[in-house]
């Protein structure tokens, strides 16, 4: 159907998708180009948002960087925590305790699976279910609540330090995220009947959309988008940081490249943060959360560093340059959904304009990381 | 029959059923979003009355105090015109609805032809609205309403032959007249003679969904894809009444579906038994505040249906489904004849 | 053919089941918070703005002037001055002003501060239209608290 060839000598018009649009989430805009119901050509605009978190990173210090990273991707920022404190441990050759690197997985993870459960919320919402959206802000309510505990923030947090956490966790917490892991077990099978197997949700999912393996290299598509098309990469996995090679769990790969397989790969994902979640909870160790020797002023040597965490949405990467001050001297930051988005003008050629914000909700864009 | 009371009769009619549209538009407002909320475990509105009771009246005031701001550039006297459209057939419709043997403004030979006729006077005035508004997402939802409209009457309107065929008449009271006697006569069943029985009922509940445009079908204000479809640059009572006008036309598709297939106000029991086998407008009341309880629940369930599938559902299942049921149910009625 | 009769059967099952999900939800009870009338306490380590800690015996803050907090802040928003004062060793606090609006809760100041003076408050019902009113002056804040 989405294929169709488009007729050339009917009328085609312009249709400014946002920067003001409910199914946008956020200031994203579209320049579309339509012929009846059907995408001719669509541009996504950015700029909206823009506030120059690179130049940022360029004229403050290391520390006073950290509170930048929960602004980017706010629905998984600690991912974003994590990859930059991991760098710039990294610089300075800061050993961080074990204890830390637990808590810093199963905070993480919580993160992701909240990040995920918004999404589902969010994307089902993009097709015009609204009750899925709040049984899952019901679920994500109890993470947050969790990690205000610990973080003291609900969404924009600024946890890690360079060297461990800014505090230690309590028991309470951890038999909270036990609890937790039990009560999505249950509810994970309430969403698939409801929304999964729900035969509107198929037929609106199921072959709309198709991004091929070749796509994503092409634009550098990472994440969930990529491992819907079939192609099993995460950074978890393949790029091993943190205590993640000590702990058991597999990467959902699915390889139809269609909107549904987007859906199922985040679905499964939550599953498998549970596991994650579980196993860390079991092997934390007693012990310090934060490195014995933390210099007040880090002042890396001299060089071109680099290094990348699986966030929620995809590769979170940071490269540094340090001319050895106590800033960086250049900062990149590469946010997943820059290049999952950049995917979408050619993928959404010739679809209806339906099919064409389903995919683009599947595409779980979070605006202010795009336009850092 | 005398003439002056006839004009009386008439006027306390009209005015009855008017207010009894406007009522029932107003607490169904009250009973979607209490339902929505209940369904996704809010508690819904609360603060103004008991229980919220009167928030309706409040948004009433709201809306009417609100400017009605005409955009520049719009054509002037339909973008009026349109919702005063989709509110005046949906009165006119009720004065046909018999609630029971008694209440009923005016009996018409051919009352079903004309309930169908002003239906669609629906359509065409959210194709006015969206037209006139001189906003591209207005002008998609308007033809998408029309193309949606025009597949779902088909099936409707072969499911309503059918039903004629049955009972040998298009008038409403006569239709009912024809299912009394309890559950098994009524033209849900096959007993009735009504070949697909359950299957008909829901192609035609369906059809009245997509009809009033109601989710999974609300592809025409289809609010992540169109905003707000054609009614974006509605405000005030002009974006009200659009508003109004949707639940009155829920209220009539549940009262025709009543009427169709479950009795209406007959009893489901046989009439022997006392009390609960008597048929009285209670029965219609139940009946039809159950099937709108379904569409509202409905609507807080399913994501939205695209174009294709929709018109795929309708030409290639409900269609095929009423063609055959219409054939058969024409030689189950001769054989029972 | 046979598939045309599953895919709708199959269809309408998952249908049917979607909406006995949400009319079993329909009957719980609501788990929503009526903020108005009730609200939750927040956690001990909830960030609200920052605020000097009274010691219960001396009855003042333990701040040493030393402008760790000031200095480590990534979006400047704390101005503190010291004065040395007569009789008394080291310097004595006279002025803490705290600008919440540019405050991104980081936590620097805090864990800057070594003699631990500083700590999160647990505010959080803030409202003004005026942005001056969230100028803080902490010494004076810290006067007031009991
Ligand atoms: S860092 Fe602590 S002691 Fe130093 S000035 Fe700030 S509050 Fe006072
Ligand atoms: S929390 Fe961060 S931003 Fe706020 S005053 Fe302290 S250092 Fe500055």
């Amino acid at each position: 159907m989405s294929s169709q060839p488009l007729s050339q000598n009917q009328e085609r018009f312009e249709l400014n998708l946002g920067p003001q649009h409910p199914a946008t989430h956020g200031v994203l805009r579209v320049k579309l180009l339509m012929d009846g119901e059907y995408i001719v050509d669509a541009e996504p605009v950015l700029g909206y948002i823009h506030r120059m978190h690179e130049l940022m990173g360029e004229n403050r210090s290391w520390a006073q960087y950290l509170p930048n990273m929960g602004r980017l991707d706010y629905l998984s920022a600690l991912s974003y925590n994590l990859g930059y404190v991991e760098l710039v441990e990294k610089m300075a050759g800061i050993e961080v305790p074990e204890r830390a690197e637990y808590i810093r997985v199963i905070t993480t993870e919580m993160n992701r699976i909240s990040s995920h459960l918004l999404w589902f919320g969010a994307f089902v919402l993009d097709l015009g279910g609204f009750t899925p959206l709040l049984y899952a802000f019901d679920d994500r309510e109890q993470i947050l609540d969790l990690l205000e505990a610990v973080t003291g923030s609900r969404l924009t947090y600024c946890y890690y330090l360079f060297g461990g956490c800014y505090n230690d966790v309590e028991d309470d917490f951890l038999s909270g995220c036990l609890a937790f892991v039990k009560r999505l077990r249950t509810r994970l099978p309430m969403y698939h009947n409801l929304v999964t197997k729900n035969v509107i949700l198929r037929q609106r999912l199921e072959g709309v959309g198709p991004v091929s393996a070749e796509m994503c290299r092409k634009y550098g598509a990472t994440g969930p988008v990529l491992r819907g098309s079939g192609i099993n990469y995460d950074l978890r996995k393949n790029e091993p940081y943190s205590i993640y090679p000590e702990l058991d769990f597999d990467v959902p790969v699915y390889p139809e490249g269609d909107s549904m397989a987007r859906f199922m790969v985040r679905m499964d994902e939550m599953e498998q943060c549970l596991r994650i979640i579980e196993q860390a909870i079991a092997k934390i160790p007693e012990g310090p959360v934060m490195a014995e020797k933390v210099p007040k002023m880090i002042k890396p040597a001299a060089g071109d560093y680099y290094h990348a965490v699986e966030a929620a949405r995809g590769t979170f990467a940071i490269r540094a340059v340090s001319d050895g001050a106590n800033q960086a001297y250049r900062m990149k930051l590469r946010s997943p959904t820059f290049s999952n988005l950049s995917l979408f003008q050619e993928a959404s050629r010739g679809m209806l304009l339906a099919d064409g914000l389903a995919f683009m909700g599947s595409l779980d864009l979070v605006i202010p990381e795009i336009d850092r | 029959m005398d003439l002056g009371i006839n004009v009386f009769e008439m006027v306390i009619y009209l005015v009855g059923f008017i207010a009894f549209a406007a009522a029932n538009a107003a607490y169904l407002v009250w009973v979607e979003r209490k339902g929505a909320a209940h369904i996704q475990r809010r508690t819904g509105p609360k603060e103004v009355g008991p229980y919220g009771l009167l928030q309706p009246l409040a948004d009433g005031a709201k809306l009417m105090s609100k400017q009605f701001i005409i955009p520049a550039g719009v054509d002037r006297p339909l973008f009026i015109l349109a919702p005063i459209l989709t509110m005046v057939p949906a009165i006119m419709i009720f004065v046909t609805i018999p609630f029971s043997e008694t209440i009923l403004a005016r009996d018409f030979n051919i009352g079903l032809l004309m309930i169908l006729a002003f239906a669609s006077v629906n359509v065409l005035a959210l194709l006015m609205g969206g037209w006139a508004s001189r906003n591209k997402y207005a002008v998609i939802s308007a033809a998408r309403v029309v193309s949606q409209n025009i597949a779902y009457e088909i099936p409707m309107l072969i499911i309503v032959i059918t039903i004629v065929l049955i009972s040998g008449s298009m008038n409403l009271t006569e239709i009912v007249a024809g299912q009394a006697g309890g559950i098994l006569h009524w033209n849900l069943l096959p007993t009735n003679g009504n070949f697909l029985g359950p299957i008909t009922f829901i192609i035609f509940f369906i059809c009245s969904l997509a009809e009033t445009n109601r989710a999974p079908f609300d592809l025409g204000e289809a609010e992540s894809e169109l905003i707000a479809g054609f009614h974006t640059e509605y405000s005030s009572m002009g974006f009200g009444l659009f508003f109004m006008g949707e639940y009155a036309n829920i209220v009539i598709a549940a009262a025709l579906t009543t009427i169709l297939f479950l009795g209406g106000w007959y009893s489901p029991l046989p009439e022997s038994i006392p009390y609960a086998g008597a048929s009285s407008v209670v029965w219609f009341l139940v009946k039809m505040y159950l099937l709108i309880w379904l569409v509202v629940l409905i609507r807080w369930t399913y994501p939205r249906v695209t174009l294709w599938s929709l018109l795929n559902l309708s030409w290639k299942i409900l269609i095929p489904f009423s063609l055959f049921n219409l054939l058969a149910s024409a030689g189950l009625v001769k054989l029972l004849g | 053919m046979a598939g045309y009769f599953t895919n709708i059967l199959g269809g309408a099952k998952s249908l049917v089941v979607g909406l006995s999900i949400t009319q079993r939800q329909f009957f719980k009870k609501p788990i929503t918070l009526q903020y108005p009338w009730e609200s939750l306490e927040m956690t001990p380590r909830y960030r609200g703005h920052i605020q000097l800690i009274k010691n219960a015996e001396s009855g003042t803050h333990q701040c040493i002037s030393c402008g760790m907090c000031e200095k480590s802040c990534p979006s400047d928003c704390i101005t503190i001055k010291g004065e040395k004062q007569e009789g008394v060793k080291g310097k004595v606090l006279v002025k803490y002003e705290l600008d919440f609006t540019k405050c991104s809760l980081c936590g620097q100041c805090i864990a800057n501060c070594k003699p631990g003076a500083i700590e999160f408050s647990r505010e959080y019902n803030l409202a003004s239209t005026r942005k001056e009113d969230f100028h803080y002056d902490l010494l004076k804040r810290l006067k007031e608290q009991k």
